[in-house]
């Protein structure tokens, strides 16, 4: 990137500087104050939730909305999505970095009709496709099974193009000369590239972490045994259902909470590869 | 700018049979066949998952919606027989029920789709404009504050929105202080163009309300997004804003210093260089985030499970989410899937209707070489 030291700073005027900040602010609280309050009203009992809603802070902190959740099915809610979130991210790594390589190194026959292809399969709308996943999730047998909610998350066209991007912008004179010393395929693959490939592996695992941890639709349509509902499927029912009518605020913000955190923490571990500081690129 | 984003990422090529060409020409030929096997064995377990989870889907589907298969054993098996474009024309053609239900879901998505794509793609531009700023303090701390909604799950942010707009909620309190009487957001079917026309002493005129399209007088086309309605739209300009905004930040680093300073020397002042110089130099963004918000704000699905269901009145109704009642609530699989392929080609008209308008309008060479 081009250096561009002092851009705008000591010229600007000063009320457009505080317009600035103003702005900033206004948003900032916009953005910022609905978390505070999900993370306060978490902590309080159901009567302060209801007559101070606008406070964050609580009147006395207690912990019965975790309690609860406890007692309801959300522990195991939260390993069924710990559960599918690592083997979709794993599996998604491997397979789309595969798929990425192949698609930008190799020469086989065919190669421009898959990638073709892999970028038409990008355009189809996703919500379009929940009824006929489904019908083909029956039809394969693995209806309200793990793999079920596992293996058609595998499906995705976005990484392979992400990764084939990737590998086109590395120079090969590294594989080559493996390839010289007579290394299989394979072996180049997995010791020689994948580690050139960690900044392009790190956004993916963010990406599709934060894809699988959070998805509700296509949970929803796998499976229809409760003791395999995720943390979407599990707060979604229990809101829609019993919770549909009452207020409970302090237990919905908890469960919200509690299913942001894991994937804020793998947010801000690997916020460099998505938010870049200087350049500011998008690495998807 | 298209040159500078390939200069960052060189697309090299290898010279043709570059390694094995020293070697005798039978090693050589060895060597691509294994290459050629390698290839599909490497692409294989992705273009697997690809066919088996979106190319078959799609086939089904289609069978599907022109079948009269209802639910019980598989789509293919020999009891499920064809009938023809009826379940099409249940839905476009024939009045009634699903004739309605239809129609009411298209125009609640629609006034969805216009207020969010335009007030999203602008405040993330906005929010990116102000962020890239190379003079301000904590710019990593504003950003990460935008884009964290973009890493929520629905679900979780649709709790937190089910708070903010109770009855008794932080809105309608913050309303109070103004000395304003806030409404019963997820219970109000009141369309915003209905209640302006009231308000001008207009309620429903003959003219409008004898006739309409798909079951739905244009009248009730006229009603505007609801009350209810307005709570989605909030929440989705909210959520998606920042990830459009990191969409518009590497176009704005890429404008060039010397560009906005010699624009500063003529004497430019802030809202001329956005319109002549900024909007110009990322038209490929803009036009890639209109794309996508377009695609994207037609399948809104999840917060209507979660937050209306539909209701009140059906004005909340989304097609995704009518697909999905009609076939996993009414085990009416066909219509369902029927309704599915319907949305499908109302997203192609829009983004094919968007491409011609803003195409029109500025050249070609500024969207090739650019994809995110």
């Amino acid at each position: 990137m081009i250096p561009r030291a002092g851009r705008m700073a000591g010229r600007s005027k000063p009320w457009a500087r505080t317009g600035l900040y103003l702005t900033l602010a206004v948003f900032a609280f916009l953005y910022i104050y609905p978390f505070l309050l999900e993370l306060g009203t978490a902590f309080k009992t159901e009567v302060d939730a209801v007559n101070n809603p606008v406070n964050p802070l609580p009147h006395n902190w207690v912990v019965s909305a975790f309690t609860e959740l406890g007692q309801q099915d959300f522990p195991r809610w939260f390993m069924n999505s710990v559960v599918v979130a690592v083997f979709v991210t794993l599996g998604r790594l491997l397979f789309d970095s595969m798929a990425g390589y192949a698609l930008a190194r190799l020469r086989f026959r065919g190669r421009g009709a898959l990638f073709a292809a892999v970028i038409a399969v990008m355009a189809v709308p996703s919500v379009v496709l929940l009824i006929p996943k489904f019908l083909v999730i029956r039809t394969l047998g693995i209806y309200d099974t793990y793999p079920g909610l596992i293996i058609p998350l595998l499906a995705d066209a976005t990484g392979v193009f992400i990764m084939k991007q990737f590998f086109e912008s590395i120079p090969p004179s590294i594989e080559e000369a493996a390839k010289i010393d007579g290394a299989g395929t394979f072996r180049i693959f997995w010791s020689v590239v994948l580690p050139m490939a960690r900044p392009a592996l790190m956004a993916l695992t963010i990406v599709s972490f934060q894809g699988s941890w959070n998805d509700f639709s296509d949970i929803l349509i796998a499976h229809e045994n409760p003791s395999l509902d995720t943390l979407t499927t599990g707060v979604g029912r229990l809101v829609s259902g019993q919770l549909g009518t009452a207020t409970q605020y302090p237990l919905k913000l908890a469960a919200a909470m509690a299913m942001t955190v894991p994937v804020a923490v793998v947010f801000f571990v690997f916020q460099k590869h998505i938010l870049r500081t200087d350049g500011g690129a998008l690495k998807e | 700018m298209a040159t500078r984003q390939r200069a960052l990422l060189p697309v090299r090529r290898r010279a043709p049979g570059a390694p094995g060409a020293r070697r005798g020409r039978g090693h050589a030929h060895r060597v691509r066949r294994r290459e050629a096997a390698a290839g599909w064995l490497f692409t294989a377990p992705a273009v697997v998952a690809l066919i088996v989870f979106l190319v078959l889907p799609i086939i089904t589907a289609a069978w599907v919606s022109i079948s009269d298969w209802n639910g019980i054993g598989s789509p293919f098996s020999s009891g499920v027989h064809s009938v023809g474009a009826a379940n099409y024309a249940a839905l476009l053609a024939k009045p009634g029920l699903a004739q309605q239900d239809l129609g009411l879901s298209i125009r609640d998505n629609l006034y969805y789709v216009l207020l969010v794509v335009p007030l999203q793609t602008a405040l993330a531009l906005l929010l990116a404009i102000v962020v890239s700023r190379k003079a301000l303090r904590g710019r990593g701390f504003f950003r990460t504050a935008f884009y964290f909604p973009s890493v929520t799950s629905s679900v979780a942010v649709s709790m937190i929105f089910l708070f903010l707009f109770a009855d008794a909620g932080v809105i309608n309190a913050a309303l109070g202080y103004l000395g304003v009487h806030g409404p019963n957001w997820f219970s109000d079917p009141n369309g915003l163009l209905h209640m302006i026309a009231s308000g001008l002493g207009i309620r429903s005129p003959a003219a409008l309300t004898g006739h309409g399209l798909l079951g739905v007088s244009w009248w009730d086309w006229l009603a505007g997004p609801s009350v209810a309605m307005v709570t989605l739209i909030i929440l989705a300009i909210w959520t998606t804003a920042g990830t459009f905004m990191l969409l518009f930040l590497p176009a704005l680093y890429n404008i060039s210093e010397q560009i906005e300073e010699a624009a500063i020397m003529d004497g430019a002042g802030p809202w001329t260089r956005f319109r002549r110089i900024t909007l110009p130099l990322i038209r490929p963004a803009l036009f890639l985030v209109l794309t996508l918000g377009l695609i994207g704000t037609w399948q809104v699905f999840d917060q209507v499970f979660l937050i209306t269901q539909g209701n009140p009145a059906e004005t909340t109704l989304t097609p995704a989410y009518l697909a999905y009642l009609v076939s996993f609530g009414n085990q009416q699989w066909g219509q369902g899937a029927a309704i599915a392929f319907i949305l499908f080609g109302i997203i192609v008209v829009f983004t094919v209707l968007q491409r011609l308008v803003l195409r029109g309008r500025g050249s070609l060479n500024d969207v090739r070489g650019w994809r995110a």
